[in-house]
């Protein structure tokens, strides 16, 4: 093979530059194309949950660390950013508001530079408990220091400080959801850029096998330390971008459960591909926002089909996508379309059933004076009655139970198509 | 690199875990370009030895001199950037790594790219160069992009010796290379390891003695934690110790006696 | 003084209570490699267990039964989920139960509400079962049950609750039989061996993924037992998961992960560390101004140095188990360095 050390040919890389044109393409359009209220509220904070899934996946996916205190850092990015905020009104500070987020990502890599070094001392579950321990610790200290917490109340600020700068005041929603848009496409550029540097390619191979990593002359824990310090910074960036959106922190920023929605939503989005946690952060405002209208019940929802996706799919959403592409681009998709749809017809009635029994559970709790009869999706259930409940426990087993065959039957189809494309590739590779 | 008279020097090495002693008093004496190999019965200790010359333990007591400095109770990290390298005799690999990856992962450091965020790794020409050496240097040029958890097992070893040497250390320690492998596969990989460590110091830990009076320019027996030999193949082969702890002392025996075996 | 005497005791139930906590997610750890982050949900299912048990069947029986009915849950669970997950390696097993924490929570909140449920000792165990009295002349005496309301109209009065003193009991008597399973029964050994040896223990004829099954559940089962008697000793309510789960981890950080004797050490340390503070009034700037310096509100940290023990008490047990990873990482008795 020839060295081409004095002449360098790069292909112009087509597919990544259409890819990131189509990113940059729907972030300008979105909110052109949802115009509601809602809407262009969910869309900043996708927006804001994309950059901090994101700076999670560079400790989960990228690094093999679990951690349960991720908030910590983008609470404590949102804390400092809204004091900067009041700072910058009262005039003490003169800062721009476009650079407030910078604010909540230096504050957020400080922390985990104070933090970090002991926090990644240890990997696995080790690790995952000192996060969490340290997460309870900050949380607990937010009740005690009203002073940078606020107490109950939280710190509230006013984003539109002074005159427009060229029109911009960031008052309407919509001029916020562009900052948060230019800030989103960077920061995911750069997460993205780290993912090719020789500290995020040796963050992969701390992963993988952090023994042999010694061996080639890196300290695995300084490898962690840096990747955790850099997970902080965007952490805080989104933390600050949440700030400015809201314009109040309270202390439930830095709380478990929203440490805990981001593993929850990170993971099912994908941990294992770049754009699954993107995937990761849609869902969870679609979720926060959208499904608890819909049901009390959203987070059980959500924690079965959690569990289920640790089970069976433990790459997540992207992954379940990638492998369908992988199938269909050897044109093999169509032969399972059968199987799916067993898969999910026969899932969709035990979900049935267990919705049901789940909305008479809580008519029981709450409207216990009004009566017993429940009306769902058009048809009256007696929640007094036995026969509502006897239905929805026979719907639910026969789901289940058709459920499992379905799926059992799926895997072999699956497994016959992997073996098929084997095959393929093995015949490829011989041509 | 130092003017030691030796690359490798163990002194008086010992280890033991809880009440048994695993490796007692161990010396040896390895010149630079030396290429020795380390037999000896199941349980004698030799991965131990290893283990205590690369850093992943500590020894109990006695010496490790890499090129004249001490390197004993020095992290695995710190032996290596002196010019240590080991392999493994159970593949240990980066699995989720391409075949590639794995490779340039081993050459990142010893070209001083270090904990780099700030460059782009398709801009490293010279690693992305050596990793190429490397590639064809094993003979998986062909397979770079394969994730090394999908190599074949004899794909893997050689993988394992690429991420062993690609660093660029003087001293090479090799456990158990050609362990699992058939004839033929055992034969092209010795040759494989002969060209990869030219000029290299090597210790290799070896149960085939094909491999080892091929590969070795002197054998050190261990037996019991401890050296019992360490001479040239032939002196090794004739020694009386050495035959007794493979083969039971009636070989011995009868070979004083004159008997032929 | 009467008041000390009462926070150490009650530190010490408080000890034993996440002792018989902590014990069981050892035991889960140490014979399956798999931190149980639903363990405080096994807590919580067994107190709410024992109060729908407890209209039906009694007290007594209620007590033993509702840990056996969790444990078998554990144990389903076990079965169907977590075993699918062990050839993923530790951090799915630790994901699966992270899921596990939301499905229970949501499931106890549907069926018993979002309220605390009111779940009161039996009449054998109300009451007091002795008291201090701090009396300015006489110092201070004991008395068993209830003092006379005169006595306590001129001296200082504190009750020790006969449900604590069950507490330690019961937590005790399970540290007692946890010992004796382990150390003197055959299962004992095979679990030992499963611990380090699941392959040689599966090829001698045991049933290795059984003994796991069994493993887990007895100690969602232990698990329900504690949340029994905290239950009823405590508020019954679905945020009990939530308020004893970290505390637990930092038991078993403290005390060293995968020893029992560890989990007993952490526990009681971390339960006196939680209630001995709130006895003390102190805070840094009360000790700085008695020392002589002037301390106000202008003063540089004030808030913290204003800040009295009693409130800094919940963060004390975090603050511990900082230290410990810095100075001490495998914990005061640990011996993994998983």
């Amino acid at each position: 093979m020839q060295h081409t050390s004095s002449f360098h040919f790069k292909p112009y890389n087509v597919g990544r530059w259409l890819v990131w044109g189509i990113f940059a393409l729907v972030l300008v359009l979105a909110p052109l194309v949802w115009t509601s209220g809602l809407s262009q509220i969910m869309l900043t904070q996708m927006g804001i949950g994309i950059i901090a899934c994101l700076a999670y996946n560079l400790l989960l996916g990228q690094g093999g660390m679990l951690s349960f205190g991720h908030a910590v850092y983008s609470g404590l990015g949102g804390f400092l950013a809204i004091h900067t905020l009041n700072l910058a009104t009262s005039g003490a500070l003169p800062i721009p508001v476009s650079l407030v987020p910078l604010v909540g990502g230096v504050a957020g890599m400080s922390f985990a530079i104070l933090l970090g070094y002991v926090s990644t001392k240890k990997a696995g579950t080790p690790f995952a408990m000192i996060t969490l321990g340290i997460g309870e610790l900050i949380w607990s200290m937010s009740l005690m220091l009203p002073e940078f917490f606020g107490g109950e109340g939280g710190i509230s600020s006013n984003r539109v400080i002074g005159p427009p700068v060229m029109g911009i005041s960031f008052g309407p929603q919509i001029q916020v959801y562009y900052l948060i848009a230019i800030y989103c496409f960077i920061c995911t550029a750069a997460m993205f850029a780290l993912t090719r540097t020789p500290l995020g390619r040796m963050l992969n191979a701390v992963r993988d096998n952090p023994e042999r990593v010694a061996f080639i002359g890196y300290d695995t824990h300084w490898v962690r330390f840096m990747a955790f310090v850099i997970s902080g910074f965007f952490a805080g960036i989104a933390g600050g971008l949440g700030a400015i959106n809201t314009e109040i922190v309270t202390a439930e920023v830095v709380g478990a459960a929203r440490s805990g929605a981001y593993l929850l939503f990170t993971f099912l989005g994908g941990a294992t591909f770049f754009f699954g946690p993107i995937i990761g952060a849609v869902l969870m405002v679609v979720a926060l926002v959208l499904l608890s209208e819909l049901t009390k019940a959203w987070l059980l929802y959500m924690g079965l089909v959690f569990l289920f996706m640790v089970m069976y799919a433990p790459g997540g959403f992207a992954s379940l996508i990638m492998m369908n592409l992988r199938v269909a681009a050897f044109g093999k998709l169509r032969q399972l379309w059968t199987a799916y749809l067993a898969l999910a017809g026969t899932a969709l009635t035990a979900l049935l059933g267990a919705s049901v029994m789940i909305e008479m559970l809580y008519d029981l709790q709450l409207s216990a004076t009004l009566g017993s009869h429940l009306a769902f999706m058009g048809v009256s259930l007696d929640t007094k009655g036995v026969d509502s409940w006897f239905g929805a426990g026979f719907v639910i087993l026969t789901g289940v139970l058709l459920f499992e065959l379905s799926r059992r039957s799926f895997k072999q189809q699956w497994d016959g198509v992997q073996e098929e494309i084997e095959k393929d590739i093995k015949r490829r590779e011989t041509l | 690199m130092s003017n030691a008279p030796y690359a490798l020097e163990l002194r008086g090495l010992c280890k033991q875990f809880g009440k048994t002693e695993i490796i007692r008093s161990v010396d040896l004496c390895v010149k630079p370009g030396e290429r020795v190999a380390i037999i000896g019965p199941n349980g004698a200790g030799k991965s131990t030895l290893f283990n205590l010359i690369s850093g992943r333990f500590a020894p109990s007591s006695g010496e490790v001199l890499l090129h004249g400095a001490r390197i004993d109770g020095h992290k695995p990290y710190e032996i290596n950037r002196r010019g240590l390298s080991r392999s493994f005799q159970v593949s240990n690999l980066f699995t989720r790594l391409s075949v590639f990856e794995n490779i340039r992962c081993a050459v990142l450091w010893a070209m001083g790219y270090r904990y780099a965020f700030w460059k782009f790794l398709a801009d490293l020409d010279d690693a992305n160069e050596r990793t190429d050496e490397v590639l064809e240097m094993i003979k998986l040029d062909k397979k770079r992009d394969v994730l090394a958890t999908n190599l074949t097992y004899a794909e893997q070893r050689a993988l394992e010796i690429g991420v062993t040497i690609a660093g660029g250390s003087s001293v090479i320690l090799l456990d158990e290379p050609t362990a699992g492998m058939s004839r033929s596969e055992t034969s092209r990989f010795v040759q494989l390891i002969r060209d990869v460590t030219v000029g290299k110091t090597l210790l290799t830990v070896e149960h085939d003695m094909g491999v080892v009076f091929g590969l070795a320019d002197k054998i050190a027996v261990l037996v019991y934690g401890e050296v019992i030999a360490f001479d040239l193949p032939d002196a090794v082969r004739a020694n009386e110790r050495v035959q007794e702890a493979y083969l039971g002392s009636v070989v011995a025996e009868s070979q004083a006696a004159g008997v032929h075996v | 003084m009467d008041q000390i005497l009462i926070n150490v005791l009650n530190g010490l139930s408080s000890g034993l209570l996440l002792f018989m906590l902590s014990s069981g997610l050892t035991l889960i750890f140490s014979m399956m490699g798999v931190l149980n982050f639903a363990h405080a949900s096994f807590y919580m299912l067994g107190a709410y267990v024992a109060y729908s048990l407890v209209g039906v069947l009694g007290f007594w029986p209620a007590l033993v039964l509702a840990p056996v009915v969790v444990g078998l849950l554990g144990a389903g669970f076990e079965r169907v989920a977590l075993r699918r997950v062990h050839k993923f390696g530790h951090v799915p097993e630790l994901l699966i139960t992270f899921g596990l924490t939301y499905v229970i929570l949501e499931v106890v909140q549907l069926i018993w509400g979002r309220t605390n449920v009111p779940f009161t000792p039996p009449p054998e165990l109300q009451g007091s079962a002795f008291t201090f009295i701090q009396h300015p002349l006489q110092g201070l005496s004991i008395v068993l049950g209830r003092a006379p309301e005169a006595l306590c109209a001129q001296a200082l009065c504190s009750n020790f609750p006969i449900t604590r003193v069950f507490m330690m009991g019961m937590a005790l008597l399970m540290l007692l039989a946890l010992w004796l399973m382990l150390t003197r029964t055959r299962i004992g050994m095979v679990i030992q061996a499963a611990l380090t040896h699941p392959e040689m223990a599966e090829a001698l004829g045991h049933n290795v993924p059984r003994v796991l099954m069994l493993v887990f559940g007895s100690g969602c089962a232990l698990a329900a037992l504690a949340g029994v008697i905290g239950g009823f000793t405590f508020v019954t309510e679905p945020s009990m998961a939530v308020v004893v789960g970290p505390i637990i981890f930092v038991v078993v950080v403290v005390g060293g992960i995968g020893s029992l004797a560890g989990a007993f050490v952490g526990s009681i340390l971390i339960g006196l560390l939680q209630t001995l503070p709130l006895a003390l009034d102190g805070s840094l700037a009360s000790l700085l101004t008695s020392l002589g310096f002037s301390v106000g509100p202008q003063t540089f940290l004030y808030p913290i140095l204003r800040l009295r023990l009693p409130e800094v008490a919940p963060i004390l047990p975090y603050l511990l188990m900082v230290l410990i990873l810095i100075f001490r990482p495998k914990g005061l008795l640990g011996t993994r360095e998983d």
